[in-house]
């Protein structure tokens, strides 16, 4: 165990952040990830120092702290490792790597071992689905977990070696491209795309408007901006985050807002993506960087925005570095900065801000708040970010594979690009292609494609069950396999995770409630109460002490949380749910033991705590005899 | 003649820029609510004042009118709907309220009953929130706290000291106060500011004034949430 830093070198550490953040407030969350990077966890010293240094109250540093699941105000050992606990990785045996390695390592789950040395907890999907059991180390990413990797881990763990030279191979993470299309497949070189929106523009004088739309974002004049703007919008493209919102609308709302003396425009791209099963983004950020970076810089022309952000989940903290580096060659090419391309006034700039484990943070407004270094609790809509965004400010939010499928546009043509897909879903979509298949990975497709062929070209037999965009999306059964994705009929943000006839879909569902649960922001109190109180009957169910009472109350607390919720979060995540219920009624049913009512509370239960701290669990020191099936 | 919306069936006039909420009030209409109050901006957080717009959910105190707007708020399936969120509140923290000083003075109290909530339905939590009794006037309860933030609001906007704010996530979000020792006596919080005087429930209570007034001769003893919050907010 190392010595506690002293106060001083607290201090120092504390004042070298802050400075690099300009002592600036809405920066708090990046300010405070850093200084956890360094001393592993917000202690009351480092807390007290950001008190004085940033002048905030003390209320708030701890308000947000407490917030995001990745800030630690109590220690977590040197060694921070999440389990990703999606159901991919359930199916793939990451429980019985958990117990593992919390054996091997003599610590109690959750808990930091007694010599400060480690924790080892779980986490949400960290969006390696498709090469887990996956884990964070300190927030890195390891995947294709074993029990060989798990005990390698242990081994560099118990004989404290420093991250930096654990080795590489554990932290590669591949990109498991099985079809590329227009998007993965690009060889755009970076600035075309920003040269040809430029060269839309039919002449100088026009050319002059175009730079005053830039500089002082009035819709005005025709070429460059707004002929991109139409462009965006003969695309027909939408969102690609899960909602489907006409992007070119959103670019023309955003542009017509009026600004407040000092205020600019801004562009978000939406990267923290946290929808389990989901990890297309990953591999567009890994890929093709400057493809999402330039679609971020034709949108910035297109509205006459200065300031951009990239929001990456703080689960891709791996990226960060790769990242800034393609910004910083981008600047040295003159595709930002000032200037750009020559052309006056044209002035752009990309900041990475990294999110710290919350899931909610996906929501535009949430995120936003997040940039602003506040909690992340979705905002009261209207007004909307195109109008009220960032520091009040205009803003575009858009996902990664949106900005990615503008770039396309703006080099080859709106016609070009609606020519792909189908009338109502134009271009094509990233599928996260997880769970029971042969092939796992990423497939992009053209709109309309059919869940059958995906499956056929994933190598998925004896398919039970298809979830489509997450536990948010929809669960989908074999009579429904002809059914295409695209927005006129499932609309998916990109996860595809197959399950086959040997899992039970009641335990798919209990795992995305927990997600939920643990999700839950806790601003409003349908979702805040309501997420948990569907978590407790699930458990019940699933310990086969459920009547067909508790199964009505779960009917009745989705239709509340759809109807009272404050935002998506709570509004879909009764989705898997009622999709299973419709569907694989069966395996709820199955577990309705009792006929008439069980009341929650269970003595046998309410033993655990004696036989955790007797360290007995033999037969004689349980009460009851009924026990579920523990599948 | 200012323009109007109508809520179950009746006009209501509203002046530009007024929510739902507050128009219903000005015209003598009461919406459940326990995160609102007149003098801070609306949070929208405790979503018992949901009513349905144009057929659609919505919080009505951060809702602005608009003309023509058909509000629904006194059916059977929002009150059912309020019924169970109040019931939530109720089971996700700790309260008794034959012990509890402010019964009869609490707006949680006083909607579970205007709703007809006959039980808390649901499964208790009985979360671990100890006291606060540090301060010399004012004990902290948190057992009852609803997180309907009006004293960080108070505190914050009013008062401008942010002695409150809320930390944790989901069902752990929880009060905290503005000191290392996380104890009130430790912040400059006093009996004078007016984040002392807008908590809804029993959380802020005044040391050793709990029963000046007895039990029975109290705010919603003598008349319903309903008369009380339209005369008062209005």
């Amino acid at each position: 165990m190392t010595a506690s830093p002293s106060l001083q070198s607290v201090n120092t550490l504390v004042a070298d952040v802050v400075r690099r953040h300009a002592a600036d407030p809405t920066r708090m969350v990046q300010i405070l990830r850093e200084v956890q990077e360094s001393l592993d966890w917000l202690s009351p010293e480092a807390i007290d120092a950001l008190e004085t240094q940033l002048k905030v109250p003390r209320t708030k540093i701890e308000g947000v702290a407490g917030f995001y699941s990745f800030l630690y105000t109590e220690p977590r050992g040197r060694y921070r490792i999440l389990f990703s606990d999606n159901i991919t990785d359930r199916m793939l045996g990451n429980e019985a790597l958990y117990e593992r390695l919390c054996k091997s390592l003599w610590v109690e789950p959750g808990r930091m071992s007694e010599d400060g040395l480690v924790s080892v907890g779980r986490t949400s999907c960290t969006g390696l689905c498709d090469q887990g059991p996956a884990m964070l180390v300190n927030n890195l990413a390891i995947g294709r977990l074993s029990e060989a990797r798990v005990d390698q881990i242990a081994e560099l763990v118990r004989a404290g070696v420093p991250l930096a030279e654990w080795p590489a191979e554990l932290f590669a993470v591949e990109d498991n491209i099985r079809r590329a299309d227009i998007l993965l497949g690009s060889d755009m070189q970076p600035g075309q795309a920003l040269l040809a929106a430029r060269a839309l523009a039919p002449d100088e004088g026009l050319q002059a408007s175009n730079m005053r739309s830039w500089r002082e974002g009035l819709p005005t004049g025709l070429g460059g901006p707004p002929a991109i703007l139409d462009e965006i919008k003969h695309a027909n493209l939408r969102g690609r985050g899960g909602a489907g919102f006409t992007t070119g609308l959103k670019w023309e709302a955003c542009r017509n807002a009026p600004l407040q003396p000092g205020q600019t425009r801004i562009i978000v791209c939406n990267a923290d993506e946290g929808e389990p099963g989901t990890f297309k983004d990953r591999v567009l950020l890994t890929r093709q960087p400057d493809l999402v970076f330039e679609g971020m810089t034709v949108a910035a022309y297109a509205v006459g925005a200065t300031r951009g952000f990239l929001y990456l989940r703080g689960e891709y903290r791996y990226l960060l570095d790769p990242l800034n580096a393609v910004l910083a060659r981008r600047r040295a090419e003159n595709l930002l900065g000032e200037n750009i391309l020559g052309i006056p006034g044209a002035n752009f700039d990309i900041e990475i801000h990294l999110g710290a484990g919350a899931y909610v943070c996906g929501e535009e407004s949430a995120l936003i708040e997040s940039l602003e270094g506040k909690r992340g609790t979705p905002r009261n809509r209207p007004p909307f970010p195109v109008t009220n965004g960032y520091l009040d400010q205009p803003t575009i939010v858009n996902n990664v594979e949106t900005f990615a499928a503008a770039a396309l546009i703006a080099l080859k043509g709106g016609a070009w690009y609606a020519a792909i897909g189908t009338k109502h879903s134009a271009g094509t979509k990233l599928l996260s292609v997880a769970g029971d298949c042969a092939r796992p990975g990423i497939y992009e497709y053209p709109f309309g494609v059919s869940v059958r062929q995906v499956l056929e070209d994933c190598g998925a037999g004896d398919v039970q069950a298809v979830q489509v965009s997450g536990p948010s999306g929809v669960c989908i059964a074999p009579a429904e396999f002809d059914r295409v994705i695209g927005f006129e009929d499932i609309p998916t943000a990109g996860a595809f995770t197959v399950f086959d006839n040997s899992r039970d879909m009641f335990e798919v569902a209990r795992n995305y409630v927990h997600f939920f649960q643990h999700e839950s922001c806790g601003f409003c109190t349908p979702c805040r109460v309501g997420t948990s109180l569907l978590k407790n009957l699930m458990d019940k169910l699933h310990r086969g002490a459920g009547s067909p009472y508790d199964f009505a109350e779960i009917e009745k607390l989705n239709l509340l949380l759809q109807s009272m919720s404050h935002c998506g979060l709570g509004h879909t995540a009764c989705n898997p749910v009622l999709d299973t219920i419709a569907r694989f009624r069966p395996a709820y049913e199955r577990r309705l033991m009792q006929k008439q009512f069980t009341p929650a509370f269970d003595l046998d239960q309410a033993l655990a705590l004696a036989r955790q701290m007797t360290g007995r669990d033999d037969a004689l020191a349980h009460l009851s005899t009924h026990h579920g099936d523990h599948a | 003649m200012n323009p109007t919306f109508t809520l179950d069936g009746r006009a209501i006039p509203f002046l530009p820029g007024q929510t739902i909420l507050q128009a219903a009030t000005a015209a003598g209409v009461f919406i459940p609510h326990l995160c609102y109050h007149p003098e801070f901006k609306p949070h929208g957080s405790c979503k018992l004042c949901t009513v349905k717009v144009n057929g659609r959910h919505t919080a009505s105190c951060t809702m602005q009118a608009a003309p023509g707007m058909s509000v629904e708020s006194e059916t059977e399936e929002i009150n059912g709907e309020r019924r169970a969120l109040t019931q939530m509140l109720f089971v996700e923290g700790n309260h008794y309220c034959p012990s509890c000083e402010k019964s009869g003075d609490c707006q949680l109290q006083a909607t579970a009953y205007h709703l007809g909530m006959m039980s808390p339905h649901y499964d208790h939590f009985f979360p671990n929130r100890p006291v606060d009794a540090s301060h010399p006037e004012v004990l902290l309860d948190f057992n009852r706290c609803i997180l309907c933030s009006l004293c960080v609001r108070a505190s914050r906007d009013v008062d401008g000291k942010n002695v409150f704010a809320l930390s944790g996530r989901g069902i752990d979000t929880h009060l905290i106060v503005n000191a290392a020792s996380g104890k009130l006596a430790d912040t400059d919080f006093t009996l004078a500011d007016k984040a002392a005087q807008v908590c809804p429930v029993g959380v802020i209570l005044k040391k050793r004034k709990g029963f000046a007034v007895p039990i029975g001769e109290r705010t919603y003893d003598k008349a319903p949430i309903a008369s009380v919050a339209v005369a008062g907010e209005k």
